[in-house]
């Protein structure tokens, strides 16, 4: 299952001219505001027509300017959660959920009794939309689309509408989502956060343009995303396994460039996850650091610095087959003399993790 | 009760309803389609077509009467056409008075309409596409049941609006007592002629609570649709 996309539309002064392939899981079109995102997203649901190019799914054309084709929305079989939700106001919560079923063609596809215990919403089918929290509204949505047996999953900016504690209720549910389906899924977000805890693809849009494209790791880690992804934000997304759960209230995990340690998990030994560690939140050492309270401290390469225009320098590092990102002074970067190819230490003063096992992330 | 108003009166106020009635179901599809396509389609001659629609508002309704019996008289262009395809004859019948009402009645309606259609959220429709609903589904299930207040408002306003109708009605079917004699037109020729004012009197005040009923039927209903539509 792909989506392979390539188009150009002119809206006055904003030219949008995107080019990307994604695979299946989750592809995550990140960008500021204003980058295009939803025009993309809008385009490939059908509901924008744009000025010329292709979009096809899995071999299946649904756009093609040049041959004159353009597959009317309720043809394409795309599942569609809007930002704000847009349910039914007359139908009560059951009658929403239900509304694409009888226009999906019959074969196999999750049945309401599923979707409801996998999002939680077998409690709130007789009420009306009106009576519902933002949270429980973005769930019925993601339930509506899913009963409508799409054949990809489109999301645009599901959370950006709610508060933070509404965002922590959904997450899990779309983790949920990316593991226990086969639906591929697109995912709009100018979150950095939701796209390292989601994405296993990354498309960054910037100025109208797919700039940059690939595993969710590697894309997030690139020094040179900096810019598209925020200062504040940069980082590396790296794959852990749980390795175990020590007595002292510590989990173990294991990443490809060695061993951290986190306060206690609930996800069992074995499992897979993600870590993501930014770049603010990691300190260079030259020397193996010793009495420091720090716990979590990894041989690293450094592979490439990169000034930016403050008075920073983003050190790019091999950890293991992994990538660390570092944002340190120019000031200390002279002073320590980092080039590449020296071995250092980073210690990590945080990590933040993905709470649900990722599968294959 | 007949000794109240004569067989001629009670003839002006069932066919006075009769044909509101007509005149309201009938110029319900279209109105409601030219509302649709006021509100959400992009065309030439749009503004025609809005002015077109507006014009039995603002033209003398004598002139509204006379262009119909231009058009539909049985020598006009249209109206000999009808009778020669279909046998159907509008002039000085009370079919007649049910376009001329219609015709009177239509700006009331696709206003009413229009505004319902506006007030719902395209958005909703653009969601029950990517469900899966075509175009006429989409109408269906969610355009319609979201308009049904304004649906209801156009509606009324439309039926008031005809029962009401004189100027038209009378330049293109007359007043004739049984056929084509409306409340309207009933009352005007009662008031030409000594002692008419009694009856005349009478079909007002029929006239009066036939408005005020289909007014509060109509709020009832719209408040209802609304409650539904907005599920307080």
């Amino acid at each position: 299952m792909s989506l392979q996309v390539d188009i150009t539309h002119r809206l006055g002064e904003f030219a949008l001219e995107v080019r990307f392939e994604a695979p299946t899981g989750i592809t995550a079109l990140f960008g500021r505001s204003g980058t295009g995102k939803t025009t993309v997203v809008n385009a490939v649901a059908g509901l924008l027509a744009p000025q010329a190019g292709r979009i096809l799914l899995d071999g299946e054309t649904l756009l093609d300017t040049a041959r004159g084709i353009d597959l009317p929305a309720h043809r394409r079989r795309l599942g569609y959660v809007f930002q704000d939700g847009r349910l039914f106001p007359h139908l009560s919560v059951r009658r929403n959920l239900t509304f694409g079923q009888r226009f999906a063609p019959a074969g196999d596809g999750p049945d309401l009794d599923e979707v409801c215990a996998l999002l939680g919403i077998a409690d709130l089918l007789e009420r009306r939309p009106q009576a519902l929290s933002g949270g429980e509204k973005q769930r019925i949505a993601i339930g509506r689309a899913l009963l409508s047996r799409p054949r990809m999953l489109l999301m645009d900016e599901p959370l950006a509408a709610l508060d933070s504690a509404r965002k922590a209720e959904i997450l899990p549910y779309l983790e949920r989502l990316r593991d226990r389906t086969e639906i591929p899924m697109l995912y709009v977000s100018h979150s950095v956060a939701e796209v390292a805890r989601l994405a296993t693809t990354v498309v960054v849009l910037d100025g109208g343009r797919a700039v940059r494209a690939g595993p969710a790791e590697r894309v997030l880690s690139d020094p040179a995303m900096v810019r598209q992804i925020g200062l504040r934000e940069a980082g590396a997304v790296l794959p852990a396994r749980i390795a175990r759960h020590h007595a002292d209230g510590l989990t173990e995990l294991a990443i490809s460039g060695g061993r951290l340690f986190l306060p206690r998990m609930e996800t069992p030994p074995g499992a897979q996850t993600r870590v993501r560690i930014l770049a603010h939140d990691v300190i260079l050492s030259r020397a193996a650091p010793e009495g420091l309270s720090a716990l979590n401290i990894l041989p690293v390469r450094i592979i490439a610095l990169r000034e930016g225009s403050g008075p920073g320098v983003i050190v790019q590092m091999q950890c293991g087959e992994d990538r660390l990102l570092a944002r340190i002074t120019r000031r200390s970067a002279e002073a320590m003399a980092l080039k590449p190819d020296d071995a250092i230490h980073a210690v990590i003063k945080s990590v933040s993790v993905s709470r649900t096992d990722v599968g294959t992330g | 009760m007949t000794g109240w108003l004569g067989p001629e009166e009670w003839q002006a106020v069932a066919l006075s309803l009769k044909v509101a009635a007509w005149a309201t179901a009938l110029s319900l599809p279209p109105g409601i389609l030219v509302a649709y396509a006021l509100a959400r389609w992009r065309f030439r001659g749009k503004q025609v077509l809005n002015a077109l629609v507006l014009l039995p508002l603002i033209l003398p309704p004598v002139v509204t009467g006379w262009v119909l019996l231009l058009g539909f008289g049985r020598n006009g262009p249209i109206g000999g056409w009808l009778e020669a395809q279909f046998g159907l004859v509008l002039a000085f019948r009370w079919t007649g008075a049910v376009l001329a009402a219609a015709i009177m009645a239509f700006p009331l309606m696709v206003r009413a309409i229009r505004q319902g259609i506006e007030a719902v959220d395209p958005r909703l429709e653009e969601a029950a596409a990517t469900l899966g609903a075509p175009r006429l589904a989409v109408f269906a299930t969610v355009t319609l049941p979201l308009i049904l207040p304004g649906l209801i408002t156009g509606a009324v306003l439309a039926f008031a609006k005809a029962m009401g109708e004189f100027g038209a009605t009378i330049t293109f079917v007359s007043s004739i007592p049984g056929q084509t004699q409306t409340l309207s037109t009933a009352m005007f020729t009662l008031l030409q002629v000594p002692g008419g004012e009694g009856p005349a009197l009478r079909l007002a005040a029929i006239s009066v609570v036939i408005a005020v009923g289909a007014l509060l039927v109509s709020e009832l209903l719209a408040r209802r649709a609304a409650r539904r539509v907005a599920g307080a």
